[in-house]
């Protein structure tokens, strides 16, 4: 193993992370308005990821910021192909950050139905462009033999392939949320989000399954691509059973291990590559041609073995302090 | 290479929400700190009055750091969308201070936030007040790592040029983060937050104080906010001429340009009030300056003599080949000096209130409080002026001395470039106005009733009496 390839899982693992922590936000960022009937229970679910959904999204920054940093030629290429999903991410990113902060800040009833809405809008948007990327990337896209992208921005990550793996993610992101829900809300919520669980769940382990065995047969057909699919079935097969029978902190973990499944296959489908050429095979772009230079790579190396344990420490410090379930009384006291 | 219609409506995107994002980060980098020292106050005395001012500029700040937030994620995904051969170029140098801004500051700023926010009364007391002061430990380091990246453009070292790809590559990575040019560009950016949020905190406290509504409270903030004020006023004096003494030597032509200083002058060069560039011309059709004063303060001797843009622009053709390497001189010229007159309007303003105010004297005079209020927008337009003044003085170069603006752009199509510009202009305006409204609507209330629980506190005793 060489420093380029153990970055390339190192973001594997960090993309895998976001998913499965923003997951749960915007699934709740959804559910907000789906499930909650009234302000009560819309801010109680919006309590549930108050204090780390902040913290959740910078998972996705690191995430684009280590492959500028890693793979600059493959930043460069990938950014401005995926221009339009990733404007659009952006968007959507601004927009569910003042739907969260701002909703509870006028106690005027269209004001805080506004911003739910707006909320909805971009939970789903988000997992779904995300989902986009990344197949986008899996499929390949349009660049020379110098590595630089020389095609269309506008449809270049749009095919059939990677809106399922988009609506993949929107699903797990409504199950994961649900599951999250009923490990945090009490009172008559909580009958409504473990129902949604049961039926997201389902819906999920369909998406991603057909995703899976698409990934696999048409861009990783190997034993490794093999394994990921029967790990990635698996793995939201665990989520399902898990949830109908009511052990929801199983259901938790195994969804989990579905970001990580999810996440790992597409990174598995692309390697040793990062970024296959639509133009040509011999164009595509490897590991070994996209990474920073060796100098770089070690400081990164060294600020990731810091950091990233780091992080992970002090972030599960505070779900372990904010671990109880919500009452009534502790939304009514609070910020939002 | 590029399109140059392309290259404007890029530098346009970029301007547009870099200045945007920096509507909000000062105000962020000054009022955390002061916030967490209200809050420290308060741990320290119990005074309640600190609990009321806790609550209060708390309110405002979490309002203004959501969107600086929101807006500052566009950055990170913009450099390469819209300016790949750039992201190429810097990839290497860039990954360092942007990974550890990633790692050690924006998790450190977001995780210990939400911990202060919901946290009161579920960690205790102490643990709770020091996630504050690492909330603005993060704020401030996310600060620094970006400027050591910015500060690299304006100054490139501790790089070699890679011989096959032609990009840069890094080579010593204490002398990206620690060159003194990125250490006193930081000083500045924070002295300059605290500026701003000083008398953003003089101005709000001197509404109330107009109306003579929670005087007792907002006299203290108002004091607080002019003696740190005045104080970072003085500050910034010293360090933005630190910071013109690194440029004239990094950056001569930025400089020149900042005095539209077309021949070389001196001894005795002549600082300019007014000027009349003529870029075509290269030289200016007017120019009224005081006698000497440029010497003075570029070299600090009367004798001095100043370089002119023309003998740099023959300096850099012979170095770099054929080319204008002027910056827009107009633009360097009045941006600096705007950057300079409102930056420390603020400042000069609170030394004249705080000789109103002496002694506990409350002045009746309707303008006076008028001003006070109004002022807050001065350290704002000192702020995104500064801004335009170091970017606008860099052109040519995106990287100085390294690569052209005009070759960094992504190979976009230009229809697909006004399309996103407009969508951030139309976006920006409408979230831009509802923050504007909830600032002013949570500004003007004023600090909740004492008995309102803090942030994230389970209600009073007191206050709960009536419920079940």
């Amino acid at each position: 193993m060489n420093l380029p390839v153990i970055f390339f899982f190192v973001i594997a693992f960090v993309w895998s992370v976001f998913v499965f922590l923003e997951g749960f936000d915007f699934g709740v960022g959804m559910l907000t308005r789906i499930l909650g009937r009234s302000d009560g229970e819309r801010r109680m679910m919006l309590r549930a990821i108050g204090p780390n959904w902040d913290a959740n999204e910078v998972w996705l920054l690191t995430g684009g910021i280590l492959i500028f940093s890693a793979f600059p030629t493959w930043y460069a290429a990938a950014f401005p192909s995926a221009y339009i999903p990733l404007l659009l991410l952006v968007f959507a990113l601004i927009i569910r950050a003042l739907a969260i902060e701002y909703r509870s800040k006028r106690p005027d009833h269209r004001w805080t139905q506004a911003w739910d809405n707006a909320n909805l809008v971009a939970g789903f948007a988000l997992p779904f462009l995300v989902g986009v990327f990344w197949a986008g990337m899996v499929h390949g896209i349009p660049i020379d033999g110098d590595g630089r992208f020389v095609g269309d921005s506008l449809w270049s990550h749009i095919s059939v392939y990677s809106v399922l793996g988009g609506l993949a993610l929107v699903a797990y992101s409504l199950a994961h949320g649900a599951v999250f829900l009923s490990l945090k809300v009490s009172g008559p919520l909580l009958e409504r989000v473990t129902v949604t669980a049961r039926g997201m769940s389902l819906i999920t382990l369909a998406l991603m399954s057909v995703f899976a065995v698409w990934t696999w047969l048409a861009y990783a057909d190997d034993a490794i691509g093999a394994t990921m699919a029967v790990l990635t079935v698996l793995a939201f097969a665990i989520v399902v059973m898990a949830v109908y029978a009511g052990r929801l902190l199983l259901a938790f973990w195994g969804n989990a291990l579905g970001a990580l499944a999810f996440m790992v296959s597409i990174f598995a489908a692309l390697y040793p590559n990062v970024l296959p050429s639509t133009i040509d095979d011999g164009f595509t772009l490897t590991i070994a041609e996209a990474a920073a230079s060796s100098y770089a790579l070690t400081v990164l190396a060294i600020v990731a073995v810091i950091g990233i344990p780091g992080v992970i420490a002090y972030q599960s410090w505070s779900f372990w302090v904010f671990r109880k379930r919500l009452t009534k009384d502790t939304v009514d006291a609070g910020h939002y | 290479m590029g399109d140059s219609l392309l290259v404007d409506l890029s530098r346009l995107q970029f301007a547009f929400t870099t200045l945007f994002h920096f509507l909000f980060v000062p105000l962020t980098l000054g009022l955390a700190p002061w916030v967490a020292i209200l809050d420290t106050m308060y741990y320290r005395t119990g005074d309640e009055r600190y609990a009321r001012l806790v609550r209060f500029f708390g309110s405002l700040l979490l309002i203004n750091f959501a969107i600086g937030v929101a807006s500052g994620i566009i950055q990170e995904f913009q450099f390469g969308m819209n300016w790949s051969v750039f992201s190429r170029f810097v990839g290497d140098i860039f990954g360092a201070p942007l990974a550890m801004e990633g790692l050690f500051a924006f998790f450190i700023e977001s995780t210990f936030l939400g911990l202060w926010l919901f946290g009161r009364g579920r960690l205790p007391r102490r643990l709770h007040l020091s996630t504050i002061w690492l909330f603005v430990l993060g704020t401030w380091l996310s600060a620094y790592f970006i400027l050591s990246a910015n500060s690299f453009m304006q100054n490139p070292v501790g790089f070699a040029i890679d011989p096959v790809t032609g990009d840069a590559n890094l080579t010593d990575l204490g002398a990206v983060l620690f060159q003194p040019l990125t250490i006193v560009a930081w000083l500045h950016t924070i002295v300059g937050g605290v500026l701003a949020a000083t008398v953003f905190v003089f101005g709000v406290a001197a509404y109330h104080l107009k109306r003579r509504q929670h005087v007792e409270v907002m006299r203290k903030a108002f004091r607080m906010a002019m003696i740190t004020g005045i104080a970072a006023g003085a500050l910034q004096f010293v360090v933005g001429d630190v910071l013109g003494v690194i440029m004239v030597d990094k950056q001569p032509m930025k400089m020149a340009a900042a005095e539209a200083v077309w021949e070389t002058t001196g001894p005795c060069a002549p600082l300019g009030l007014v000027a009349v560039p003529d870029q075509e011309a290269r030289d200016n059709s007017l120019f009224i300056g005081v006698p000497c004063l440029l010497s003075i303060v570029a070299t600090n001797s009367l004798d001095g003599e100043v370089t002119g843009m023309n003998e740099l622009q023959e300096q850099y053709e012979e170095q770099f080949g054929p080319g204008d390497y002027t910056p827009n001189v107009w633009i360097a010229f009045y941006s600096f000096r705007a950057m300079m007159g409102f930056g420390l309007l603020g400042a000069i303003w609170m030394v004249f209130a705080w000789w109103k105010t002496r002694r506990g004297r409350l002045p009746t005079s309707k303008l006076f409080w008028s001003i006070s209020i109004w002022i807050i927008a001065a350290p704002w337009l000192g702020n995104l002026f500064g801004w335009i003044f170091t970017e606008n003085g860099r052109q040519p170069w995106v990287v100085y001395g390294l690569l052209k603006t005009e070759d960094a752009v992504s190979d976009l199509s230009v229809g697909l470039v006004a399309v996103s510009l407009a969508g951030f202009v139309i976006l920006y305006a409408i979230i831009g106005v509802i923050e504007f409204v909830l600032m002013r609507r949570y500004a003007i209330r004023g600090p909740m009733d004492p008995d309102e629980p803090m942030p994230g506190e389970p209600p009073r005793v007191e206050s709960s009496a009536g419920a079940p």
